[in-house]
């Protein structure tokens, strides 16, 4: 495995007050990957949306009520102590699905996958797609598909990539300009340079100057609670979804809203006031 | 056996186990992907070289700039222009999706003329020669008054050509569709005199009092509002917004206040009447208050009393009183008028009394206030040559002051006093209140020709259709509009060759001019679009070119502003939703489904939430305390005035009981299966209800009942 100089871990934190649920993030993305659409896509189990915008409500009555947007990409699991074994890398037995040591990137390679589907019950994030379908674009439609994400076929399974594509190119801008450094700015995904809010910040999480780092803070060690969690952020405003299972995603999200970080898990009753705000809290007591 | 992915699959979780621990395990699965996947046609898009090149986003008042990425000069992505200065680098889903309306499968391809009710292709020679002919016949006949035109805005030069083309016919019938900036320079009309409009420096203001503004919502240039809301809290400016629905804009303001659905109008003139009465207004700016001041303000006081005020808007007296003071007393406070997107019904009595705000707290042309400028003025269009039939027609009375009053004259009379229609990138026949009603007048107008690049439901009731270009296809200056505090012209350039048999819509102008020949196609006798707009934008063509845009006001509106609270102090009538049923039914602007021109594309309507749209059903949103026997994802019946739809119910704790919300913009019946048959169109519920004063239709909501179905 050809491994750059020093091992990425890309991640992305999305700031949830800053969403406003405009979909930008989600179209951004399927254009630039080539997603496919049908006739009827209000059936949500079966659309394929690798960016989906989830509601997010408190539930309280009128007034009380509040509401704030999730965009969910693919997590990019660090699994288990953050070691690679992805919840869905772990099961795919063909192998089609990869966890990238050097970017800390999941990948899925669609040539190799065969459908059997594992990966998508395995995926605690709903983040894995099943084409039921090849897909069909409306007559000449096909003229603005991009060649730098291959189209899908019916019957394998697909999910977001961080626009790893984008990675490729800025890789090998780097590598041509003499460089072993790729700048932040030269790899960014889709959905954060379409954001109109500026709601997504992508970046390397081990680079102290990237600004991932530096609003995650992630803590180095393992949470002496339960050490399968790795990377667990620092800032008291930033959560990740479902913490506790310890896959170790690299999506962050951040909110001032307790409401809103409570939601990231699910939490039984009383089990909230202990964990919250408390730095390292992450396992069961 | 012939082994598929079905049979594949059908040997079980067992097999597929084994064969993963088993040390054929990599030869097999790479067999088995070979098998399970047999696509019959692989598209390979084509690679080649990358290029951005760089134009502006037409798909809505915003006037993004964007940046589009070619293969071998084949569009492939279109991303925000960084820098940019009207959006920044950030852009829409609607404009990201842009690419897919060059290919939609309701493009026109080709002219079109209506024969026994189908469309057939013809030649542009034949479109033109048969527009030319019956148009002609208008001006034989010493009618051309007759002629009617709508287009969607009436800025920009291609707008202006249609303007010119009006005044060159004789006809005084010129409309636009009502869309925010209209609104704006309605008011600012009626407040400060004519050719001025209103701009917003909401990105310095720390207090945005927001009527129903969606400013996430749609409202304004909707990437340039997002980015502001984006920093707002960085900078410490408050938003409050009232609205009778926790739209996503009052979900992320500081404070929600809901309203009873169309009382804005009397809250803003409460808080007028605690200002005057606080004195809490701003004594300098006064001294440019004219025309009524006195009455308005003995007016709002005998009129507008807190306890009254609250009891019709459903806002307890204090938190009235409050936020006026937090309002009068900010630095920089902004109030904005316009619910949602600020298009479509709204009411003048609203806008004049919510800006009417604006010029009491004083932040009138300073920062973070309200910006009351002079109308942009960058295009010098010759003066028309009118020959004696276009003088004496021009010189008629309009028969009306906007669409909806056309269409009642039109309805109202046995023969329609319209002859002929000309509609350029509008569609009313589903973008208005009561689309079947402006159907059935258009159908009495003997000969209707839509400029458009859509087959839209406007197209398919006209007679001859003239297939434009889309704006990724064509050169255009394209203003900014809408509450901006700057006015920015961008430059749009094709970025790809017209994909079907389609022209830029100045181009078509100028032909239907040229085909009428005589004093018509004098006074269009540039040799094309591109030429003309190069001389009526002389002025600024220059950097135009070279920059891609020109910012016209970048300063502060210099001089000082007047007042006048003529309109105001009459007390005009606040217009009420129309009906005595149980409920209100109010549109919803949902940021992910444009409510006009075009349809929504293919990618936005894939990110329509299954709570608003389930397979062909639409939801509507009701809060669960007045839902009574209705079950949350139910089948009910919805009923207005206007009609009867089957509907599902969505249970929302962010919609004030007693209030029923619909998502607009749905229900389109054009040519496109991804887009049509697809929801109900909420416009087909309310019936318009023109404003006497601005003669527009101010129906924003109506009276509704709702039954299980
Ligand atoms: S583009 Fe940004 S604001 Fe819009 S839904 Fe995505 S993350 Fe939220
Ligand atoms: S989110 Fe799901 S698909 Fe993505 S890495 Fe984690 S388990 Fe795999
Ligand atoms: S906001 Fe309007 S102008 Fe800007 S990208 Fe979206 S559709 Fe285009």
């Amino acid at each position: 495995m050809i491994h750059d100089k020093k091992a990425h871990k890309y991640g992305m934190v999305i700031d949830l007050d800053k969403c406003t649920g405009c979909g930008t993030c989600a179209v951004s993305c399927m254009s630039e990957n080539n997603v496919p659409f049908k006739e009827d896509e209000s059936d949500k189990k079966d659309s394929i949306t690798w960016m989906r915008v989830y509601r997010l409500t408190n539930n309280k009555p009128f007034p009380d009520t509040e509401v704030a947007f999730l965009p969910r990409p693919c997590q990019h699991c660090g699994g288990k102590g953050d070691h690679g074994h992805s919840p869905c890398v772990s099961v795919c037995p063909a192998t089609a699905t990869d966890y990238g040591y050097d970017t800390g990137i999941v990948s899925q390679i669609y040539t190799r996958c065969f459908g059997c589907r594992y990966c998508m019950a395995a995926c605690p994030y709903h983040a894995r797609y099943f084409n039921w379908w090849d897909p069909v674009w409306p007559e000449g439609m096909e003229k603005y598909l991009s060649p730098n994400v291959s189209p899908r076929m019916r019957g394998v399974v697909e999910k977001c990539s961080f626009c790893y594509h984008r990675y490729q190119l800025a890789r090998e801008k780097a590598y041509a300009s003499g460089s072993d450094e790729i700048p932040e700015a030269d790899y960014q995904t889709a959905c954060t340079t379409a954001c109109p809010a500026g709601a997504i910040v992508f970046g390397d999480l081990n680079n102290p100057s990237h600004k991932v780092h530096q609003i995650v803070k992630p803590d180095p060690h393992p949470d002496p609670l339960n050490p399968d969690v790795v990377g667990k952020s620092r800032n008291p405003k930033v959560f990740r979804l479902l913490e506790r299972l310890g896959t170790n995603p690299k999506v962050y999200y951040m909110s001032e809203r307790e409401w809103v970080r409570k939601l990231g898990d699910h939490y039984l009753d009383g089990e909230w006031d202990k964990v919250k705000n408390v730095y390292g809290s992450a396992s069961h007591e | 056996m012939k082994v598929d992915r079905r049979s594949f699959l059908g040997l079980g979780i067992g097999a597929v186990a084994g064969i993963a621990i088993s040390p054929v395990g990599a030869k097999l699965t790479d067999d088995f992907s070979i098998w399970t996947q047999n696509w019959p046609w692989t598209p390979v898009p084509p690679d080649g070289e990358v290029s951005y090149d760089r134009t502006v986003c037409h798909l809505c008042p915003g006037a993004c700039g964007i940046s589009v990425r070619k293969i071998d000069g084949r569009p492939v992505k279109i991303e925000g222009l960084d820098p940019y200065p009207v959006n920044n680098g950030g852009v829409c889903l609607h404009g990201i999706a842009g690419l897919q309306y060059l290919y939609d499968p309701s493009r026109v391809k080709s002219p079109m003329k209506k024969v026994n009710n189908r469309f057939v292709p013809i030649s542009w020679d034949e479109a033109l020669t048969m527009v030319a002919d019956r148009l002609g016949e208008l001006r034989n006949d010493q009618k051309p008054d007759t002629l009617a035109c709508i287009t969607g805005s009436d800025q920009g030069s291609v707008p202006g050509l249609f303007k010119h083309f009006m005044a060159a016919f004789g006809s005084p019938n010129y409309l636009t569709m009502p869309d925010l900036e209209s609104w704006l320079v309605r008011t600012a009309k009626t407040l400060h005199g004519d050719a001025y409009t209103l701009g917003f420096d909401i990105d310095h203001s720390d207090f945005i009092l927001s009527f129903g503004a969606g400013l996430i919502d749609g409202w304004g240039s909707p990437v340039a509002c997002i980015q502001t809301m984006g920093n707002r809290r960085q900078r410490q400016a408050t938003l409050v917004q009232i609205e009778p629905r926790l739209s996503n804009t009052a979900a992320s303001a500081n404070q929600w206040i809901p309203i009873n659905p169309g009382t804005e109008a009397d809250l803003a003139m409460g808080m007028c009447a605690v200002l005057l009465k606080e004195n809490l207004f701003d004594p300098v700016f006064a001294q440019g208050f004219k025309g009524g001041f006195m009455r308005f303000t003995a007016m709002v006081q005998k009129e507008y009393p807190l306890d009254k005020v609250a009891g019709v808007t459903g806002i307890s007296a204090a938190d009235i009183q409050k936020t006026a003071v937090a309002f009068a007393k900010a630095k920089m406070p902004v109030a904005l008028p316009g619910k949602g997107r600020g298009e479509g019904a709204q009411n003048l009595k609203e806008f004049a009394a919510v800006h009417t705000l604006n010029c009491l707290s004083g932040n009138v042309n300073k920062q973070g206030g309200t910006f009351v400028k002079p109308l942009p003025k960058y295009l010098n269009f010759p003066d028309p040559v009118q020959d004696a039939v276009a003088l004496k027609g021009a010189a008629a009375a309009p028969l009306a002051g906007s669409v909806q009053e056309l269409v009642t004259r039109i309805d109202k009379s046995g023969e329609s006093p319209v002859k002929a229609l000309l509609v350029y990138n509008a569609n009313p026949c589903f973008a208005l209140n009561d689309p079947s009603r402006i159907r059935a007048a258009f159908e009495k107008i003997p000969f209707k020709v839509c400029v458009t690049s859509f087959m839209d439901e406007t197209a398919m009731v006209s007679d001859v259709i003239l297939p434009v270009s889309t704006f990724l296809e064509r050169m255009e200056d394209v203003p900014s509009k809408a509450g901006l505090a700057a006015t920015v012209v961008g430059l749009s350039k094709p970025m790809i060759k017209p994909v079907f048999n389609t022209r830029s819509p100045g181009d078509v102008v100028i032909g239907m001019a040229r085909a009428l020949g005589g004093d018509m196609a004098k006074n269009f006798a540039w040799d094309s679009y591109d030429a003309c707009l190069e001389q009526v934008t002389a002025r600024i063509w220059g950097p135009l070119v070279r920059k891609g845009h020109v910012v016209l006001s970048e300063n502060l509106p210099a001089g000082s502003v007047e007042t006048d609270f003529e309109f105001l102090a009459q007390n005009p009538e606040t217009v009420k939703p129309a009906g005595d049923l149980e409920f209100t039914l109010i549109p919803i602007d949902y940021f992910r489904v444009p409510p006009t021109v075009p349809a929504p594309s293919p990618f936005a309507i894939k990110t329509v939430s299954d709570r608003i749209l389930k397979g062909t059903d639409m939801f509507v949103e009701i809060n669960p305390q007045s839902a009574k026997n209705l079950k949350d994802g139910g089948f009910a019946t919805l009923t207005t005035p206007a009609g009867s739809v089957p509907v599902r119910v969505h249970f929302n704790d962010g919609i004030m009981p007693g209030v029923i919300g619909m998502v607009k913009g749905l229900g389109h019946t054009l040519d496109n299966k991804y887009v049509s048959g697809k929801g109900v169109n909420i416009n087909a519920l309310i019936s318009p209800k023109i404003e006497p004063d601005s003669g527009m239709d101010a129906a924003f909501g109506i009276k509704a009942g709702i039954s299980k179905a």
